[in-house]
């Protein structure tokens, strides 16, 4: 299997981090090295095998909705790239 | 006292407890030998101001009944600590101020220790040599230009180099073993479930777990004793009775049977490796249990398991980073172009990396032939251990392939790099504990370590080994103060 440069286009889309060119070619050749390792797999026969979808043997269990952080909403606001004291402001999304 | 920051553990805490050191001295020395200390690059972001204030508090009115009374400690940089920066290593996080606590820091706070500052790390725990991290790359304090391991690089280096008494890590392929045995410290990682997960800035969610690193086995269980606990935060955590992890501690490990699993002897192995694992097994003998020889049939399959589900959870847990409400944003000509350039300037190449394979594993099309094979696979991973638990109490193994490495060494092939945690990962993948003791030095005098996994849940088990063994080994770390002018 081979991933070429249309491919890395493509997941570096889903992904949402840009690249450019030369990046491209540089992740095209690395997660090539990469998948002929994961490769391996396939010597292995599995189609009787239950899927492992989780380690802890525990059933999620329910909670109750509260509230347990209260006046933190400064905090929170300071944490955010672009300064505004009301809400987190994004680029406009709205012709 | 200059000695302050040679002593464990265990002694600091009985010397603050009958008297002898103060919280102050002990916090004062450490920051000390830390500020003495910055060519390790150890520490990403320091709080050695208030950590004296904490500690003449304590003094003032010192609680003596709690089990960390007055111990400093510096964290790595993936627990969430409230009011203070943390950055998971990570550019995209260089100004994040969380407005909560890990409960794990939060298990050791309310123990009495305080917080002397954060440890740098792999960039969001991704890597093995502790090269990927916005910071800087960590010294390892054996020798110059030489890797201490990663991603808790930092942590084993300010362990092993006494910056701070004993300090917690994170585990998802190796975390906390592989830099523990490339410094000669000792550390552990839990069952999964054993330690909440909550607060800590996650990687691969099925497979992180913090954990205690420590001069020697005994430190190592008394933090586990506290970090240890039932969380409802975590949805994941297990609510079992928990040891006194640190005073059910014996040596007594006579009559015990350890499995020592043939698939580890993996091809171009150095000499140096299998010699120490022989010693390994001469010790267990020594130590009055016996050894007994298991397969663990799928071994080999375990990393490109790994490589498969621990980049497919990165890419869904890194997906949060957009530049929206903390972090690090780029300028972009709209919302999509913000979210894409501020993701591509913000992650290094090795989490680029490791989005990229995790997102192209899950996309459409590809989600059966990788994702879920590799569920496939775990799964005869962890059948394969609990075949060889129904014959042993413990597995010994070598902790990892080689010793430390030289800086630059690896960066430029991510599959070598991988193999570094060879021994490791299956641990992972079947959510079982292991413990990294340092067991002996190769030819240049670098530390080599023994680890020993568990059954889920038995942690008590592989620490008495673990701690029966050291005394056998003696194991003297060679540290020579060479970054301190």
């Amino acid at each position: 299997m081979s991933i070429d440069l249309k491919t890395i286009k493509h997941i570096s889309k889903l992904a949402r981090i840009s690249v450019d060119e030369q990046r491209a070619k540089k992740l095209a050749g690395d997660l090539n090295s990469i998948f002929d390792f994961i490769e391996k797999l396939n010597e292995l026969k599995t189609d009787n095998v239950e899927p492992l979808t989780s380690i802890a043997e525990t059933t999620l269990k329910l909670r109750s909705d509260e509230v347990k952080s209260k006046n933190i909403r400064e905090q929170i606001i300071k944490n955010s790239p672009q300064d505004n004291e009301d809400y987190f402001v994004v680029p406009k999304v709205i012709e | 006292m200059s000695d302050i920051t040679k002593q464990s553990l265990t002694e600091l805490v009985e010397n603050i407890k009958n008297k002898k050191l103060s919280s102050t001295d002990v916090t004062k020395a450490f920051i000390d030998r830390s500020e003495k200390s910055e060519e390790l690059n150890a520490y990403i972001t320091n709080d050695f101001t208030s950590a004296i204030d904490k500690a003449k508090k304590f003094d003032q009115k010192p609680n003596l009944d709690l089990k960390l009374p007055g111990i400093p400690m510096a964290v790595k940089d993936l627990f969430c600590t409230k009011n203070i920066k943390t950055t998971a290593g990570s550019k995209i996080l260089n100004n994040f101020v969380p407005t909560y606590e890990s409960t794990v820091t939060e298990n050791i706070w309310n123990e009495g220790a305080i917080l002397l500052g954060k440890l740098n790390c792999d960039e969001f725990a991704m890597g093995s040599s502790n090269e990927t991290s916005f910071f800087g790359n960590v010294q390892n304090p054996i020798d110059k230009n030489l890797v201490p391991g990663g991603s808790s690089g930092g942590s084993a280096s300010a362990v092993a180099a006494q910056l701070t008494p004993i300090t917690i890590g994170t585990d998802t392929g190796g975390s906390i073993r592989q830099p523990a045995s490339f410094t000669g410290i000792v550390g552990l990682k839990p069952t999964y479930g054993s330690c909440s997960r909550y607060g800590i800035v996650a990687f691969a969610s099925s497979l992180d777990q913090a954990g205690p690193m420590a001069q020697n086995v005994k430190d190592c269980a008394l933090l586990h004793e506290v970090i240890s606990s039932y969380d409802p935060k975590d949805s994941t955590s297990v609510n079992f009775k928990r040891n006194h992890y640190s005073k059910e501690l014996t040596n007594d490990i006579k009559r015990k049977k350890i499995g020592i699993p043939k698939e580890y002897r993996v091809d171009g192995m150095p000499k140096e490796i299998e010699d120490l694992w022989q010693k390994g097994i001469q010790y267990i003998k020594d130590c009055g249990a016996e050894t007994v020889d298991i397969s663990l049939p799928n071994t080999s399959y375990a990393l490109p398991t790994y490589y498969i589900v621990a980049p497919a959870e990165a890419s869904s847990n890194l997906a949060r980073y957009d530049g929206v409400k903390y972090g690090f944003r780029a300028k972009g000509e709209n919302l999509i172009d913000m979210y894409e350039k501020t993701r591509s300037e913000g992650f290094g190449a090795e989490v680029q990396r490791r989005i990229m394979i995790g997102t192209y594993v899950l996309s459409s099309g590809y989600y059966d032939a990788y994702y879920l094979k590799a569920q496939k696979v775990r799964k005869l991973i962890k059948n394969d251990f609990d075949e060889a638990y129904k014959k042993v109490d413990a597995i010994l193994t070598p902790s990892t392939p080689s010793s430390a490495f030289k800086i630059g060494e690896k960066t430029n092939d991510p599959v070598s790099m991988y193999l570094n945690d060879i021994f490791t990962v299956p641990v992972n993948l079947a959510g079982l504990p292991g413990i990294s003791i340092p067991a002996g030095h190769d030819s240049n005098g670098y530390p080599l370590g023994l680890q020993i996994i568990g059954k889920a849940f038995d942690e008590q088990n592989i620490l008495n080994i673990a701690y029966a063994m050291e005394e056998k080994i003696n194991f003297k770390n060679k540290i020579t103060d060479w970054w301190i002018k």
